[in-house]
C-alpha cells in the first residue's frame, strides 16, 4: 500500500513539470537530419565529407534539421544545443553546428570559440546570405546543404591539424584512476613496513582524494567516509603482504599491478558519434529564407 | 592510545573540512571572474561596431539626425563609466553599468526600427554585414551574461552555505558579486516586424 503511494506520488510529481522547453535531440552523426530534408544520398555524402575533414582537421562540423522551434528562438536553442553537444576538440573549440528550423524557416550556424578568428560573423553571415538562403529559396535543400557545408569547410580548412592516433592521445592526458589506485596501494606498502600509523594516515588522505577524483560531486560526508576507510585499507594491506618477505612478493606484487594498470589505459571505448568537448561563446551568425 | 588515534582522525576530518572550502571559494570567485571577462569583451565588441554602423546609416538616412545622435552619446556614456575594481561588489555601480548597456540597447534598437524605412540601406551589402556583425555580438552578450549570472550564483552560494560561510567569515573576507537583472523597460522594446 505505501509503496503504491510513493509510485503515485512520483507520477505526479512528474507531471507537474513544466514540458515547455524544447529539448536538444539526441546528437546521432554528422547530418541529423530531423526534419527531414536532405535526400539520403546526399546525405551519405555529406556524412563522408565531414568525416574526412574531421580526419584531417580535426574540425567537427555537424548538421541539425528539425521540424519546429515550439516558440523558442534559433539563437537560444543553437546555445543549448551547443553546450549540450560539444562538438569540436576540447583544447581546440573548433566545432560548426548548422541548425535548420523548418517551419519557422530559419538557419543558424554556430561557431566555436577556437574558429571565431577565421570564421567570422560577417562571413558565416555572408555564407547564410548568398549560398544557403538563395538554394533554400528555390527549395534546393539538398543543394544549400551542399554547398554551406562546402563553403564552411572551404573558410575553415587548414586552421587547425588533427592529432596523429588515439593512441598518442591517451599517454598525454595523465595518469588514470587505476594507475593511481595501484601507486597507492604500492605507496602503502612501502610506508607500512616503516609503520602501521603511517600507512593508516596515508590511507586517510590518500583515499579520499582518490574518491573526490573518481566522484567529484562527493561531497564532504563522502570524504569524511573516505577518509574512515582509507584509515582501515592503511592498515589492512601492509599486513596482507607482510608475511610473504618485502623482497619477493614486492616484486611479484609490483609487476602484476603494473601490466594490469598498463592494459586497462591502453584500452579504449569505441562506437558511438560524440562531441570532442568544444566551447562555444555565442558567435555565429542567423538567417531566414 | 585509542584517544590519540581518535584526535588524529579529527584532526584529519577538521583539515579536509576546512581545507575543501578554502579552495572550493577561491576556484568559485575566479569562475566568476573569468565569465566576467566575456563579458567585458562582448560590451567592447558591441562599442567597436558602433562607430562603424553610424558612419553606413548616415550615408542613407542623414537626416534621422535624433536617432543617430541618440546612438553615439549612448555609446559615449558607456565609455564615460569608470570600470574600477569593485564593481561586481557594489551593488550601486553594477547598476549604473548596466543602465548605461541597457540605454546602448534601447538606443540601437530604436535605430534598427529606423532602418526599416530605407529599403536602399538594407540592401546594401555593407550594412548586412555590420548586422550580422551586431546580431552577433548580441548574442554573445547574451550568452555571456546567463554564464557569468551561473558563476555568481554558484559562488555566492559557496560563501553563504555552512560550513563555508566560516571560512570566508574568518580567512578571506569576500563579497557577495551582482548578477545581472532582467531590465526593467525590457517588455516594452520596439519589435521588428517585416
Amino acid at each position: 500500500m505505501k509503496k503504491a503511494l510513493l509510485i503515485l506520488l512520483f507520477f505526479l510529481f512528474n507531471l507537474a513539470l513544466p514540458v515547455w522547453a524544447l529539448d536538444v535531440p539526441p546528437l546521432k552523426g554528422y547530418v541529423n537530419d530531423y526534419a527531414q530534408m536532405i535526400s539520403p544520398g546526399t546525405a551519405t555524402q555529406l556524412t563522408e565529407e565531414l568525416r574526412r575533414f574531421e580526419q584531417s582537421d580535426s574540425t567537427q562540423l555537424v548538421i541539425l534539421t528539425l521540424p519546429s522551434l515550439q516558440g523558442e528562438t534559433i539563437e537560444d536553442f543553437g546555445i543549448k544545443v551547443a553546450e549540450a553537444w560539444r562538438i569540436g576538440q576540447k583544447t581546440k573549440d573548433n566545432g560548426l553546428i548548422v541548425i535548420v528550423a523548418k517551419e519557422e524557416r530559419k538557419i543558424r550556424i554556430e561557431v566555436g570559440r577556437g574558429l571565431e578568428g577565421r570564421m567570422t560573423d560577417l562571413l558565416t553571415g555572408r555564407i547564410i546570405d548568398l549560398v544557403i538562403t538563395p538554394r533554400f529559396k528555390r527549395g534546393d535543400f539538398d543543394g544549400g546543404f551542399s554547398a554551406g557545408v562546402s563553403a564552411l569547410i572551404d573558410g575553415t580548412r587548414g586552421e587547425f591539424k588533427a592529432e596523429e592516433k588515439k593512441g598518442s592521445k591517451r599517454s598525454t592526458r595523465g595518469p588514470s584512476l587505476l594507475t593511481m589506485i595501484v601507486i597507492g596501494v604500492v605507496g602503502m606498502i612501502f610506508v607500512g613496513a616503516i609503520s602501521r600509523i603511517f600507512s593508516a594516515i596515508l590511507g586517510a588522505a590518500g583515499f579520499p582524494a582518490l574518491l573526490y577524483l573518481g566522484i567529484p560531486g562527493i561531497g564532504v560526508l563522502g570524504l569524511i567516509l573516505g577518509a574512515v576507510a582509507g584509515v582501515l585499507i592503511g592498515f589492512l594491506i601492509p599486513f596482507l603482504f607482510s608475511s610473504r618477505g618485502y623482497g619477493g612478493g614486492f616484486g611479484s606484487g609490483g609487476g602484476f599491478f603494473s601490466s594490469g594498470g598498463g592494459g586497462f589505459g591502453g584500452g579504449d571505448s569505441g562506437g558511438g558519434f560524440s562531441g570532442g568537448g568544444g566551447d562555444f561563446g555565442g558567435g555565429g551568425a542567423s538567417g531566414d529564407w | 592510545m585509542a584517544r590519540r588515534l581518535s584526535n588524529i582522525i579529527l584532526l584529519i576530518l577538521i583539515l579536509i573540512t576546512a581545507g575543501c572550502g578554502y579552495n572550493t571559494i577561491q576556484t568559485n570567485e575566479e569562475a566568476v571572474k573569468a565569465a566576467w571577462g566575456d563579458v567585458e569583451a562582448a560590451y567592447q565588441r558591441r562599442n567597436d561596431l558602433i562607430p562603424n554602423l553610424v558612419e553606413v546609416v548616415k550615408g542613407y538616412a542623414a537626416h534621422e539626425k535624433e536617432t543617430l545622435t541618440a546612438v553615439t552619446e549612448a555609446r559615449a556614456k558607456v565609455g564615460s563609466i569608470q570600470m574600477n575594481k569593485n564593481l561586481l561588489e557594489d551593488p550601486a555601480a553594477f547598476s549604473q553599468f548596466q543602465n548605461a548597456q541597457g540605454a546602448m540597447s534601447s538606443a540601437l534598437s530604436r535605430l534598427m526600427v529606423v532602418v526599416e524605412r530605407y529599403p536602399d540601406l538594407k540592401a546594401n551589402q555593407n550594412f548586412q554585414d555590420l548586422q550580422h556583425q551586431l546580431e552577433g555580438t548580441e548574442n554573445r552578450i547574451n550568452v555571456a551574461r546567463v554564464r557569468y549570472n551561473k558563476t555568481v550564483e554558484i559562488f555566492n552560494g559557496s560563501i553563504r552555505t555552512f560550513p563555508n560561510n566560516l571560512t570566508n567569515q574568518f580567512l578571506l573576507g569576500l563579497k557577495l558579486k551582482e548578477p545581472f537583472k532582467a531590465e526593467a523597460g525590457a517588455e516594452k522594446a520596439p519589435k521588428v516586424k517585416f
